[in-house]
């Protein structure tokens, strides 16, 4: 039966969608985070998706999401110069994170969009089960 | 005149299984929606299902040996699986467009609906011709 297979491929979708929401909440909280040497610093995170078609192999059409990996941001960190700050180093410089908070709002929106969409699709196809199950009374 | 019961329910069982298998698929492009390089896909219904009743009666072939064959009788098991078009492609080659995957999927459901209720309709008759009750 197809229709129970919606419950894996939404629920794939649910779980990396909240890896998401996760990751980018986990960025917003450190986007101040302060320390004094390049190596200390916190980077931005971002989760890769993948589509995953060996889990559902009676239904070759069926395809769920995992999150592949999470990589740090290549982009270059903040420095800023601050002698009186407790956590400058030696020169002065103290070091904030790459965290764009622009690109993580834009990130948890969509994230938010698309776990609605999938309970929205879990939520019908239940409602279409349950119907079905009723077929004939 | 003999009764079939496996005929019974017409195409509409037939039908009934293309819509389930179109939900799930229509599923999995919501799911993917955020994922690079994936493709959307669906199921044209309507070619399905003739496949599956047999052609129309213009299109039919000229039998003139015992083994030619006649397209259609197709299971809707094989139903073909044909790659959405998108109108604006993505940068990351994902070709989902969340809008009209949710439209697809609310058309789909209902048109579940309807299946089912042609179902019941079949049921209820038949129910009536065993019963005898008017």
């Amino acid at each position: 039966m197809s229709l129970l297979g919606v419950f894996d491929v939404s629920g794939s979708a649910l779980s990396a969608q909240s890896v998401r929401l996760n990751v980018t909440s986990s960025n917003l909280a450190n986007a101040e985070t302060v320390s004094s040497s390049i190596d200390q610093t916190y980077r931005a995170r971002h989760p890769i998706f993948a589509t995953v078609l060996d889990a559902f192999n009676d239904h070759p059409s069926m395809a769920g999401v995992k999150v592949k990996a999470i990589v740090e941001s290549k982009e270059e960190l903040r420095m800023r110069y601050e002698p009186q700050h407790p956590m400058a180093n030696e020169k002065g410089y103290i070091f904030l994170p790459n965290v764009n908070p622009i690109e993580e709002m834009a990130n948890m929106i969509s994230a938010s969009r698309s776990y609605q969409n999938n309970v929205e699709a879990i939520n019908t196809s239940r409602q279409l089960l349950l119907a079905t199950l009723r077929l004939g009374q | 005149m003999r009764f079939d019961l496996d005929k019974a329910m017409g195409i509409h069982e037939q039908a009934l299984y293309v819509r389930s298998r179109r939900t799930s698929l229509i599923a999995s492009n919501i799911a993917n929606s955020d994922t690079p390089n994936y493709q959307a896909r669906d199921i044209d219904f309507k070619q399905v299902l003739r496949n599956v009743a047999g052609m129309n009666e213009g299109e039919r072939l000229k039998m003139t040996q015992a083994g030619h064959i006649q397209p259609g009788g197709m299971s809707a098991q094989d139903a073909e699986l044909l790659y959405r078009h998108p109108f604006q492609a993505s940068i990351d080659g994902n070709t989902v467009d969340a809008q009209i995957e949710k439209a697809e999927f609310g058309q789909n459901a209902a048109q579940y609906q309807s299946t089912l209720h042609f179902l019941t309709g079949k049921i209820t008759g038949l129910r009536k011709a065993i019963t005898g009750e008017p």
